[in-house]
């Protein structure tokens, strides 16, 4: 078991260095010229001189190689870089916008679970057709709306037409609740669809059969038979769910008005910050892989058919493969 | 077309082949097999005579099928029907409105949906109706690109791993891995941290930023056509590989990468629009889809058309592109 974690943290740790290394390709590599960037989008006047200034004093005048090196020890030192326009470091900005990030997804994710799964089942339970194929046709809907608008519609029928949230700010609870409906729609949608699929051929299973025969009423049957199984291949998509919730943040922050990583996003790219992109970026590929690392240990705890051996891990090396290709 | 033109060489194949083995000269080594039936599928379609009506009929067969499949499915007919119109916009935006997208009459400012002004009109006077139009061809185009780049370069890729494999199939794969890794709207946006922004850099970003899906896709498609027997027998025929790779790998392959493609438009459209509307796209007065609702949003007090109804027409252009994809896929899956 310990040996398992080892070999899943070096493969993480493995991740984060290839997301490090095509952050910096991307963005340092491409063909352009960064210290143009960093003298800003309305800079037309900057002499070459200042050019190169700029360019030593950010170390931009040294050959590519070394300054991935240069970036890659920092980073390992758990330096991110400094932003170019405030002059702060990358990891203090990040971590402040945290904490009220973290509060419209916590929400938004379990507004998306609670939904999603509840329509999923609701729609494998009813016994009414109609019923069942209206409830099916929600998710690829919520799948198509786009998310600013979204979020636009909410603010003009919950703030403006009945005044029940506030349209902007982060004061309170009552602020939290629509930025987290519009991070949980997509994610709710996915969810339902990943989820009454897995559900409709579980539900095919001969076992759910034998739980009918063995006069299982229909809520013990979805509930305690075909949920638990079928709740699996949605877990593997785990790392993508939050993986699209933290994308989200960046248009939900920004029409909500509130701080955090989304808007410090928003913010770096409109400013051509690029330290704050790269440190962002690796933030993203850090929350999935850890949430990935997460899945795969929690996995064998929810399936007990998936052991986790000391040499040969058959089925955890399927379910590991699955969790990261996605 | 390829499928029909296939058919029809098919069926030459398969009924002078029959000639061939009556006349006793039936070749014996694979590839002189091979030589003759290439020799007599070029004899069938200069005489044409056998295979004709069968491949009418396959036509007409096909047709009818079509049109029976679109009774049973309403939805995805009109899905097509939407899609057409909306690509139709964005070449001949004139045939769905006579009225000018960037003129507006400032008497008429602000005045809800009514039969002169169908989605009412903005804060200069303009017609809503026509700037969406017009905006079609903004955000489809990018779109259109998007795809185009993710198609491309993604199919380039997974081609390369699933044919090749060993070591190029592990280093394109552990890049797709990381590039999974990160949300790709991440990536879009630290694409255009660097290019700059505009409708055709963010149609970049976004194209690349769906690269890893559709090689991840094409390889799994590659590898489970490289091993059919039939790839075996074209090798064994005496094809050179790179006959082998766009004559039959590549053709055979192609199906679930244009569900992907389908489904990718819905996306890209999404992508789009956001980053338009997050201020990197086409910039006012320009009309696009994304900058249309950004715009919007200031009157969402007084004008609720002005946020509300271009968002209904980017939602079911997206629905219906996901519909299609989802058509496709189940179409593809029963053919094979």
């Amino acid at each position: 078991m310990s040996r398992y974690i080892a070999l899943r943290l070096l493969q993480a740790i493995g991740v984060l260095w290839a997301a490090y290394t095509v952050s910096f390709l991307v963005l340092y590599a491409l063909p352009g010229d960064p210290a143009r960037l960093l003298a800003g989008p309305d800079a037309t006047d900057v002499t070459a001189a200042q050019l190169d200034t700029l360019r030593a004093q950010f170390g931009l005048d040294k050959p590519l190689v070394v300054q991935y090196i240069e970036h890659l020890g920092a980073l390992l030192r758990g330096d991110l870089g400094t932003s170019l326009p405030t002059g702060r470091p990358v990891a203090e900005l990040i971590g402040e916008a945290i904490p009220s990030t973290l509060q419209i997804a916590a929400l938004g994710l379990l507004l998306a679970v609670l939904v999603g799964g509840g329509l999923a089942l609701a729609a494998t339970f009813t016994r009414h057709r109609g019923l069942g194929q209206l409830l099916l046709a929600l998710p690829p809907i919520g799948v198509a709306v786009p998310g600013f608008w979204f979020a636009l519609l909410l603010i003009q029928w919950f703030s403006f037409g009945i005044p029940l949230f506030p349209a902007v700010g982060n004061q309170g609870f009552a602020s939290v609740v629509l930025p987290a409906i519009t991070l949980a729609l997509p994610t709710g949608a996915t969810i339902a669809q990943l989820l009454s699929k897995s559900l409709v051929t579980t539900l095919r299973e001969p076992y759910i059969d034998t739980a009918w025969a063995k006069g299982a009423g229909p809520g013990r049957v979805h509930l305690r038979h075909a949920l638990r199984n079928a709740a699996l291949p949605a877990l593997t998509v785990t790392g993508l769910i939050v993986g699209q919730l933290l994308s989200g943040t960046v248009v939900t922050e920004t029409v909500f008005s509130r701080p955090g990583l989304g808007r410090v996003t928003a913010t770096a790219v409109a400013q051509q910050d690029i330290p704050v992109v790269q440190g962002i970026v690796l933030f993203a590929a850090a929350v999935f892989v850890v949430t990935n690392l997460l899945v795969d240990l929690v996995y064998p705890l929810l399936d007990p058919r998936i052991v986790i051996r000391k040499r040969r891990l058959p089925r955890v090396r399927v379910a590991a493969t699955a969790g990261a290709s996605r | 077309m390829t499928d029909t033109t296939a058919l029809a060489a098919e069926s030459a194949r398969a009924s002078t082949g029959r000639g061939t083995a009556h006349d006793d000269t039936f070749a014996t080594t694979s590839a002189d097999r091979f030589a003759d039936a290439a020799a007599s599928r070029e004899a069938g379609s200069i005489v044409e005579e056998p295979s004709a009506p069968t491949a009418a009929d396959g036509r007409t067969g096909r047709v009818r099928r079509l049109l029976a499949t679109g009774v049973q499915h309403p939805g995805t007919v009109l899905a097509a029907v939407w899609i057409v119109l909306v690509l139709v916009s964005t070449v001949a935006p004139g045939l769905f409105t006579s009225q000018d997208p960037l003129v507006g009459v400032p008497a008429e400012k602000l005045t809800g949906p009514s039969p002169a002004h169908w989605l009412g009109t903005d804060q200069l006077g303009r017609d809503l109706y026509t700037r969406v139009v017009f905006g079609s061809a903004l955000t489809l185009q990018a779109a259109l690109i998007a795809v185009g780049i993710g198609l491309a370069v993604g199919s380039v890729l997974g081609l390369l791993a699933g044919f090749v494999g060993r070591w190029v199939d592990d280093v394109v794969m552990r890049i797709a891995d990381v590039l999974l890794a990160i949300p790709s709207l991440l990536l879009s946006l630290a694409l255009i941290t660097v290019l700059g922004f505009g409708t055709v850099n963010v149609a970049i970003a976004v194209g690349l930023g769906s690269v890893a899906t559709v090689s991840r896709i094409m390889r799994s498609e590659v590898i489970r056509v490289r091993n059919a027997v039939y790839i075996e027998a074209a090798f064994a025929s005496g094809n050179r590989w790179s006959r082998v790779l766009f004559r039959h790998v590549l053709p055979n392959s192609a199906g679930p990468v244009l569900v992907l493609a389908a489904l990718e438009f819905g996306t890209a459209i999404l992508a789009v629009s956001a980053l338009s509307f997050l201020g990197y796209g086409a910039q006012p007065p320009a009309p696009e889809w994304g900058s249309l609702i950004a715009t919007g949003r200031n009157f969402l007090t007084t004008a609720w058309w002005l946020t509300t109804l271009p968002g209904v027409v980017i939602a079911l252009t997206v629905l219906s592109a996901n519909a299609l994809s989802r058509a496709l896929d189940s179409e593809g899956r029963r053919v094979r």
